[in-house]
């Protein structure tokens, strides 16, 4: 088994979740059960309107199941919580604040000093290389440095637990390849464990030590497959057989959800 | 090519070179519909209205008049602002308050000052205080609704971000929230203003002493057009020079904002 098999560190537990649309009621979730180890890296794929991101929010404390619950450490997850930080896909700055500005929010409000927090932002933002850029404003930055300064902000909280919702989904092919290598090599440091959304299979399979794939709506869990592909991971990792193997094997599943949304 | 040459022929002209050739012609336009005899009488020239600019200094009835009508406008546009920030807030927020005063604002908002304040002069009585009511009902309906319409709009995963990174209700009001609404205020103070100095004239058409609305009326019933004219290119440029003030507030305050980047 990949990663840390003692530990759950996220527990998904019978959640289903309802909502009221003006077409009726539309069943977001019917019953997602999956456990998510310590330090372990888990990606989620799944055609659109499956549910995915429904799923983050209600890990991250934003959205309440209509049954069944998230735990985190085996507490029941009600509200958001500094030790799950998110990254969202619309980068989500503070259009206001300068880079600087923006990563030490988090740590501002954990009670730490201006001097502390700026300690603390600065570490994350050299991480993330930005350096020169401290001083801008998000509208001076480009898609992908935006997306840097948003992993920085995460970071800077010190997290136990990233959610990645489809975080490199609007960035070119280039930059996002960059991207995926830079939070390859930070998660193999550190190890925080990794909840990543996205729709991209290439992306799931150099990432992950699971792949979730998620059914057609309502979601549900319809297959988990191990990435028995071993760190470190590079971009020629693409190439190998096993890649290709199980590239294929995942987007089959895949595509068959997308015909089924299609129906 | 030779359209190529004309197009940058024309480009090498500065703004400020196109400032100055709208107000020649501007100046040609007026003083054509000074010699035209169907229009002289509306429209005396420049000269007319410099002298009637003396008269109206010496004789202390401008001055009286600007103040008159600026403590007005500024009273109701303070009041309209005060009040209508908390009220967009709430609108925005709870339903209830929304269901019961969103009706209401868009219906008087559409009718007319000029057509209820004989309706506000009988119930206080002539003066300052009917205008001033008058125009803080007007200013308030304006930015009420433009300043809703940007709480409203405020992007979720900005707040959805706030909250993961541990904001409470009150960091989310004071540093996510009121920031991200900055300039849906401006705009509303833009707004805001301009309904003013609109209001201001039907604020001042009943049981007005002075004021720059007042006189205008008043003027016409001699018909000394020069000093009329003249008092409307002076509302004209306050409302200019407010737009500049604001203009600058905008940039200090919300340069930080995607759009307006071409």
């Amino acid at each position: 088994m990949a990663g840390n098999a003692e530990r759950v560190k996220l527990k998904i537990d019978g959640v289903k979740k309802i909502y009221n649309g003006r077409t009726g009621k539309v069943i977001a979730l019917n019953g997602v059960n999956l456990d998510i180890h310590e330090n372990e890296f888990v990606c989620v794929v799944g055609p659109s309107g499956c549910g995915k991101s429904t799923l983050l929010n209600i890990i991250a404390g934003l959205d309440t199941p209509t049954e069944g619950a998230a735990y985190i450490d085996g507490k029941r997850i009600t509200t958001t919580g500094v030790e799950r930080g998110v990254v969202f896909q619309q980068y989500a700055l503070f259009p206001w604040m300068t880079v600087l500005k923006n990563v030490m929010f988090g740590p501002r409000l954990q009670g730490k000093s201006p001097e502390e927090a700026k300690e603390i932002a600065m570490k994350y933002i050299k991480v993330v290389q930005l350096e020169e850029f401290v001083n801008h404003y998000p509208k001076e930055l480009s898609g992908g440095m935006k997306q840097r300064v948003a992993i920085a902000r995460a970071y800077a909280v010190n997290p136990e637990v990233l959610l990645m919702d489809e975080p490199f989904g609007a960035l070119d092919a280039q930059t996002r390849t960059q991207l995926q290598q830079e939070l390859l090599n930070t998660w193999e440091k550190e190890r925080k464990t990794c909840f990543f959304i996205t729709h991209d299979v290439d992306e799931a399979i150099i990432l992950a030590q699971r792949v979730v794939i998620m059914s057609a709506r309502p979601g549900r869990v319809k297959d988990i497959v191990e990435i028995d592909i071993p760190y470190p991971r590079t971009q020629e990792t693409k190439m190998s057989e096993r890649f290709i193997e199980l590239k294929n094997k995942i987007w089959s599943e895949v595509y068959q959800e997308y015909l089924e949304v299609r129906k | 090519m030779e359209q190529k040459e004309k197009k940058s022929l024309l480009q090498k002209v500065p703004h400020w070179g196109w400032v100055l050739i709208s107000f020649a012609a501007a100046l040609l336009l007026w003083y054509a519909l000074s010699v035209n005899p169907k229009t002289s009488r509306s429209f005396p020239f420049v000269p007319a209205i410099f002298e009637a600019l003396q008269t109206m200094i010496q004789n202390g009835a401008l001055g009286e008049d600007l103040a008159s009508s600026m403590i007005s406008v500024g009273a109701g546009f303070a009041l309209g602002f005060v009040t209508s920030v908390p009220v967009a807030f709430l609108m925005a927020w709870y339903l209830p308050v929304r269901g019961i005063l969103e009706p209401w604002i868009q219906f008087i908002r559409n009718i007319p000052p000029l057509a209820y304040v004989p309706l506000v002069v009988i119930a206080v009585g002539v003066g300052r205080t009917p205008q001033i009511i008058v125009i803080w009902i007007a200013t308030f309906l304006t930015m009420a609704v433009t300043i809703y319409q940007g709480v409203r709009g405020v992007d979720n995963t900005l707040i959805k971000a706030a909250r993961v990174l541990g904001a409470n209700d009150t960091v989310l009001f004071l540093k996510v929230i009121f920031p991200a609404t900055t300039p849906f205020i401006l705009t509303a103070v833009r707004l805001g203003v301009s309904v003013a100095l609109t209001t201001l004239i039907a604020a001042e058409s009943t049981g007005a002493f002075a004021g720059l609305g007042m006189r205008i009326r008043a003027l016409s019933n001699n018909y000394e057009t020069a000093a009329m004219l003249l008092y409307i290119i002076i509302i004209g440029i306050i409302g200019l020079v407010l737009e500049k003030v604001i203009k600058f507030l905008e940039k200090r305050l919300t340069g930080w904002q995607e759009t307006r980047s071409a």
